[in-house]
């Protein structure tokens, strides 16, 4: 027995130790190219140097977190291979400023704790040179802080979360699409006008990208119209009882901060309940050819897609059903590189983010370094495929201020009257914004 | 002596990790750190399981618990690390008393739909009480390096150092309890209740101690977890988390804290192991990312198959003498109760 006990406790020892020795055998040798002081400024005939960490003579590697499975994957999986296939035609067109771009995006299957491990492998292994679109609230919330105490670029949060435009704490994190606060303001004036009196119902998630929302609509929709908010947990499928509370408090309208996952659960939920109130969507949950799509398979009826038809949304990019030259220009890239995905609302915002990255990236000059990416975002950027502006300045961290009130009709956005924009204040007005939207330019790739 | 023994093993083994620390990159240092918050997690599970013979799907939930703990106390209290990892070790403990009590009265698959119930429900607490624990985006964790070790100092090995001195206490605190009376007691009661409480042993208070001891485990290894990943939010303490605990608890040999090593190598390694693989042969990412889940039941199938007790099990078999008890436990997730035991042995 003795004998025993020593041999277990020597495996106990030689395990741990035998453990770890793999663990390093595993490790990659890459060397990483250290960051040179070097002069920003640069001619543009000067040579291409490895300017920053991720940054070589030929090529700029950045990172990702994506939820490619799991319960957000739906849908939003398409986001970062259609970043990548911008990034692909930027290449095969010269790249930028003659170096391509490495898009490494990894599944975080949207659980902060898996986001926080795969970020640090970009960061501290794969030794990108900035993190770009990382996707969801909670699960960039995770990293953010770690991202900025390496001093790492986080450009382009895939969120509308408020919470990027930080730049006091957090100088290294930009958002990019409308925030949630401005699209909750957009979305509920339009229905205050439009539903005068009627009883309406608040559908969200239960996290920054909810609240955010419902604080925008709460400037513009008064309280005492306000029947029911329901909020629902990302991690439980069950969303019969926040429906049955809709339904018995009377709302007449609802409207979802939700991923497209769960207004598809909130539409066969309500048809299972009998319940028919007026749908207002927010952005991110109302993509009609993955919501149709969700709602087919969901429902086990090709006919429930259907149901998208009527749903009062917004947008901030064209209607993919316009003859806008973004559209053109990203049905073509589609065609091209991703002709696999179907062509919705998440692939030309991949397109769209990808496109401000290499705006971004050839304001920031031929060589380089992290500062000097934030240096160019902080000095503003030209609208590009979106419908209006961005806030990007040295105090505002905010990307898009505006978008259009839409319908979905057979599976398109059909825009309700003019753009509108707006700020993140509780006064702030709400006004159209008439500047026509610059086309997209002939080449495909924004001009240095 | 044992005690002394066990200490030494421990140091050496915290020599060769002070090496690997410093040699490796700061992601592997990382990645070290990570696994100790789950080795201490699942060895407290495995003790559980193995040498006691009670079930728990819901260890995930004890880990909620100890993460919580240590975020609220880091937020509010600002207390030193040390004081921080005791308090969530005894965060779990608490919570594991209360759910032993229940579970010392429940068996086989009646303890285990308890403990799944559990890892289901904790989390939207934390939605119920989104004021103080944050709802759905959590509460975020930031240590910082001690100002001793020079402002240049990688945070990621400051972590491991932390993690694995955390994790080394725990295993040489469960080897010499494996190996007292208490350990003996367990056994005991796990090959055969009613021959135990014969011997004079008290059954249940027996199991509620495992339970609190486990969980105590648990609660540590969250808190670890909570400082390695700097959040702690609902998302991150899924059933699934619960469930591969459990995984890595039988994959690596139930009752075995080597095992406990071998399974939560596989929990930290095999997933960016093959995800890297997948991507650098050119898959598309819809498939490279499902490789890794694929590769998970894969080692699982390959495991039970050819090591039904375990990595630590069959590699005993490989290597030297036969340990009597290594599959003890697997005869006993097999029973339901202590009555059929009973007939399965007196008609053999």
């Amino acid at each position: 027995m003795k004998r025993t006990h020593r041999a277990n406790l020597a495996l106990v020892a030689g395990t741990a130790v035998v453990a770890m020795v793999v663990a390093a055998c595993g490790s990659s040798g890459t060397s990483t190219p250290s960051s040179s002081p070097s002069a920003a400024a640069s001619s543009s005939s000067a040579a291409l140097t490895a300017s920053a960490p991720g940054i070589t003579a030929t090529t700029i590697t950045i990172g990702s977190h994506q939820p490619l499975t799991g319960v957000a994957a739906p849908g939003y999986d398409e986001i970062a291979p259609s970043s990548n296939a911008y990034f692909q035609y930027v290449n095969a067109h010269g790249g930028i400023y003659g170096r391509k771009i490495v898009y490494k995006y990894l599944n975080d299957q949207y659980n902060p704790a898996i986001t926080s491990s795969v970020v640090h492998q970009l960061v501290l292994q794969d030794n990108v040179y900035a993190i770009f679109n990382g996707l969801g609230t909670p699960t960039h919330l995770a990293v953010a802080p770690f991202l900025n105490a390496q001093k790492v670029p986080d450009v382009f949060v895939a969120s509308g979360c408020e919470c990027w435009n930080s730049p006091a704490k957090w100088p290294y994190t930009y958002g990019w699409q409308l925030d949630y606060i401005r699209e909750g303001k957009i979305l509920g004036q339009y229905i205050e006008q439009h539903f005068k009196g009627k009883k309406i119902g608040y559908f969200y998630q239960d996290d920054e990208f909810g609240m955010d929302g419902i604080k925008g609509l709460g400037y513009e929709i008064p309280k005492s119209q306000v029947v029911a908010k329901e909020s629902y947990n990302p991690a439980n499928i069950n969303v019969g009882p926040q429906v049955a509370a809709l339904k018995a408090a009377g709302a007449q309208v609802v409207i979802s901060f939700s991923v497209p996952a769960f207004t598809a659960l909130l539409q066969l939920t309500s048809l299972k309940l009998k319940f028919a109130p007026q749908l207002a969507v927010s952005d991110v949950g109302s993509d009609p050819i993955t919501l149709g799509g969700l709602l087919a398979s969901f429902g086990k009826s090709k006919k429930l897609s259907a149901l998208t038809t009527g749903i009062i949304t917004d947008g901030y990019l064209p209607s993919l059903g316009s003859s806008n030259s973004w559209i053109t220009l990203f049905k073509k890239i589609h065609a091209q590189y991703i002709p696999k995905l179907p062509f919705d609302g998440n692939v030309a915002y991949g397109l769209a983010a990808g496109y401000t990255f290499v705006q971004a990236m050839f304001k920031a000059g031929r060589n380089p370094t992290r500062q000097d990416l934030l240096n160019a975002i902080n000095g503003g950027l030209p609208q590009g495929p979106s419908v209006a502006p961005y806030a990007y300045s040295a105090t505002d961290h905010n990307g898009i201020t505006g978008a259009y009130i839409a319908i979905i009709k057979n599976g398109v956005l059909v825009q309700k009257g003019p753009v509108l924009v707006t700020d993140t204040t509780a006064t702030g007005a709400i006004t159209p914004y008439t500047t026509p939207q610059p086309p997209a330019p002939a080449s495909g790739i924004p001009a240095p | 002596m044992t005690l002394a023994r066990h200490t030494g093993a421990a140091v050496l083994v915290a020599a060769v990790l002070l090496v690997l620390t410093v040699r490796l990159g700061p992601f592997r240092d990382y990645q070290i750190a990570e696994l100790a918050a789950y080795v201490t997690a699942v060895a407290g599970l495995t003790y559980l399981i193995g040498l006691s013979g009670q079930i728990s799907i819901g260890h995930g939930a004890f880990m909620a618990i100890g993460a919580y703990a240590a975020a609220l106390l880091l937020l509010h209290l600002h207390w030193p690390l040390e004081a921080v990892f005791a308090a969530s070790a005894l965060a779990g403990a608490a919570a594991g008393g209360i759910i032993g009590v229940a579970a010392a009265r429940l068996r086989g698959p009646y303890l285990a739909g308890a403990t799944l119930m559990l890892a289901v429900a904790l989390p939207s607490l934390a939605d119920k009480y989104a004021g103080v624990l944050g709802g759905d985006q959590g509460l975020s964790v930031s240590i910082s390096t001690p100002a001793f070790l020079g402002v240049s100092f990688p945070p990621t090995r400051w972590l491991a150092w932390i993690t694995c001195a955390a994790a080394l206490i725990t295993l040489v605190l469960l080897a010499n309890l494996g190996r007292s009376r208490i350990g003996r007691s367990w056994r005991a009661l796990r090959d055969n209740e009613i021959a135990a409480s014969l011997s004079g042993l008290n059954v249940a208070r027996m199991q509620i101690l495992a339970f609190v001891i486990s969980s105590a485990c648990a609660g540590l290894g969250g808190a670890l977890f909570a400082v390695v990943t700097d959040i702690v939010s609902p998302g991150a303490f899924t059933l699934a988390l619960s469930i591969s605990l459990l995984t890595a608890a039988i994959l690596g040999g139930l009752g075995s804290l080597a095992g406990a090593v071998w399974g939560s190598l596989v929990l930290v390694f095999v997933p960016t192991y093959v995800q890297d693989v997948a991507t650098s042969h050119g898959l598309s990412s819809a498939a490279s990312s499902n490789v890794p889940i694929a590769a998970y039941g894969v080692v699982l199938i390959l495991v039970m198959l050819a090591f039904p007790s375990g990595i630590q099990g069959g590699l005993r078999r490989l290597l030297g003498p036969v340990a009597p008890a290594a599959s003890a436990p697997f005869n006993l997730l097999r029973r339901h109760s202590p009555a059929s035991e009973h007939q399965e042995e007196g008609t053999q």
